[in-house]
């Protein structure tokens, strides 16, 4: 495929938005990862929410 | 299913959490599809490939408003029906947001250079994405600087909202500021009436950048809802230790 | 005297005291305008061509001083409770502020602008238009930045984040406050078109500015 004399700016364009596009999944990724370690770490320290320590009763 | 059984976070959770799988593999899809068009697609006339930008640029472009409009029903939900997940789908979305408005940026910024011959142009339409996306700035830095989720919540509604009366003055105030200094010629992106072989490459990539920012957002969303339940726990912990 | 008027008479005199920022505002405009033929350099037809310009960044800024004290003060002695309990409603209570705090930051920049269009060789037609444009534009200046008034009101450094907020919003009155002085110098388009505008956006923005500044501080103080 021919990108032409101007083929340098087209492949930094696509470069820049899959980087952008990466970075995004990977911030949304690690988030999760950090987020589910924290709660599992404070389920194993005996704290937990109301709704899951009773279980007969529903919010 | 009423929006009200969405409103329980934990339904939220469950849903989200079923339905995110299939998202991602309509986002991969679609990508897979529009990359494989935008390779197809004939080149411009004037531009040459590099009209290939555009496949990117212009969806960012559609992207930054929808989903600045995106936050501002959901501060419509946290100020008006106190929705109890508007909160937290106003906060996933404003980094998303910025993101794709930078991306835009960027990419109209390399697109300019082989077509105008220079990296930034304060022409109507990039000036006003910098502006959109100094106000994302201004959103961000708001939700990082009060420590309260429920009032960092209700005052970055009130500026989404502030903010989204604003754009259109704003895109009308620039567009009408760039004709009064610039000479007539600039490059119309794409032409009046886009030719088909240009149009459908542009609408694929567009919905697989919708389907990026659907998935994502719902993701971020399932992040947010739980990084409050990490909060609520450790001040009930605070409190328990405090002896409370 | 109603306690509308009361308020209004309140914030002036404590704006002009010691302290209240009232005249530090007018000092900053012309601080601002001085220093810039010191980055430009002393060529008096760029000054004259850009004048226009830097009286409006000029007047921009300073009005920008001050807002974050607007509420943060009431806020902090506790007049704020009062006010949010008081009978008049809390959106013409906003507009009171803005309006006192417009009387005596920016009604000085308006008059200050002669003297300072002296400095930057605005020829009397010239600053004429700008302090027109001024007067019609900076009390959507302070309507915008009652917003971000009330959205930093317990931040304890709020005065740059209020800035960062509020500046982007500031840009239509700025471009067409700007565009009517220059429309006014060298035309081709008539003074009259950008300055109706500039009109249309002072009016807008005295109504959308009190309204979200109020909505702001019952959602926040809660």
């Amino acid at each position: 495929m021919d990108l032409g004399p101007h083929a340098a700016f087209i492949i930094g364009a696509y470069s820049v938005a899959i980087l952008i596009v990466a970075a995004l999944i990977a911030w949304v990724l690690i988030d999760q990862r950090r987020q589910r370690q924290l709660l599992s770490d404070l389920e194993a320290r005996g704290i937990t929410r109301r709704s899951e320590r009773s279980p007969e009763r529903h919010p | 299913m009423p929006l009200i059984d969405l409103a329980n976070p934990s339904r939220f959770l469950t849903l989200s959490g079923r339905i995110l799988p299939w998202l991602s593999a309509a986002t991969l899809i679609a990508f897979a599809f529009g990359i494989a068009q935008v390779i197809g697609a004939p080149d411009d006339y004037q531009q040459g490939a590099t009209a290939k930008i555009m496949y990117i640029h212009v969806p960012s472009a559609w992207l930054s408003m929808f989903i600045w409009g995106t936050m501002s029903i959901a501060a419509l939900g946290t100020l008006v029906w106190r929705h109890p997940l508007a909160d937290v789908a106003a906060k996933a979305a404003a980094p998303i947001g910025a993101a794709l408005t930078l991306q835009c940026l960027v990419t109209g910024s390399l697109w300019g250079r082989p077509m105008w011959g220079t990296y930034w142009v304060w022409d109507g339409r990039l000036t006003s994405v910098l502006v959109l996306f100094l106000m994302y700035l201004g959103v961000l830095a708001l939700w990082r600087t009060i420590e309260e989720p429920a009032r960092a919540a209700r005052a970055v509604a009130v500026l989404t909202l502030v903010g989204a009366i604003n754009l259109p003055i704003i895109k009308f105030s620039v567009d009408w500021w760039s004709t009064l200094h610039q000479p007539s010629s600039v490059l119309r992106l794409g032409g009046p009436a886009m030719h088909p072989s240009i149009l459908v490459p542009l609408l694929v990539m567009g919905l697989a950048f919708f389907l990026l920012f659907f998935t994502l957002h719902l993701a971020a969303m399932r992040n947010e809802i739980m990084r409050r339940r990490v909060r609520t726990l450790m001040l009930m912990q605070a409190d328990a230790a405090a002896g409370h | 005297m109603t306690a509308l008027t009361a308020l209004l008479v309140r914030d002036m005199r404590l704006a002009v005291r010691v302290g209240g920022g009232a005249l530090v505002g007018v000092l900053f405009f012309l601080l601002v305008v001085a220093i810039i033929p010191f980055a430009i350099g002393p060529d008096l037809a760029l000054l004259a061509r850009i004048g226009p310009a830097i009286l409006w960044l000029g007047a921009l800024l300073a009005s920008l001083l001050g807002l974050d004290r607007l509420i943060a003060s009431d806020h902090e002695d506790g007049s704020l409770d009062l006010i949010l309990a008081a009978q008049t409603p809390l959106e013409l209570t906003m507009a009171g502020k803005a309006l006192a705090h417009w009387l005596t930051t920016g009604l000085p920049l308006v008059v200050a602008t002669p003297l300072l269009g002296l400095l930057l060789n605005l020829d009397p037609i010239a600053t004429g238009a700008v302090a027109l444009t001024l007067a019609a534009g900076t009390p959507a200046l302070t309507f915008i930045g009652l917003v971000g008034a009330a959205l930093t009101v317990a931040l304890r450094r709020g005065g740059l984040l209020l800035a960062v907020l509020i500046l982007p919003l500031t840009i239509p009155v700025l471009i067409f406050g700007v565009a009517a002085s220059n429309a006014a110098i060298v035309g081709p388009i008539p003074f009259g078109t950008p300055f109706t505008i500039l009109c249309a956006l002072t009016l807008m923005s005295a109504v959308v500015g009190p309204i979200a500044a109020a909505a702001t501080l019952r959602q926040g103080l809660d």
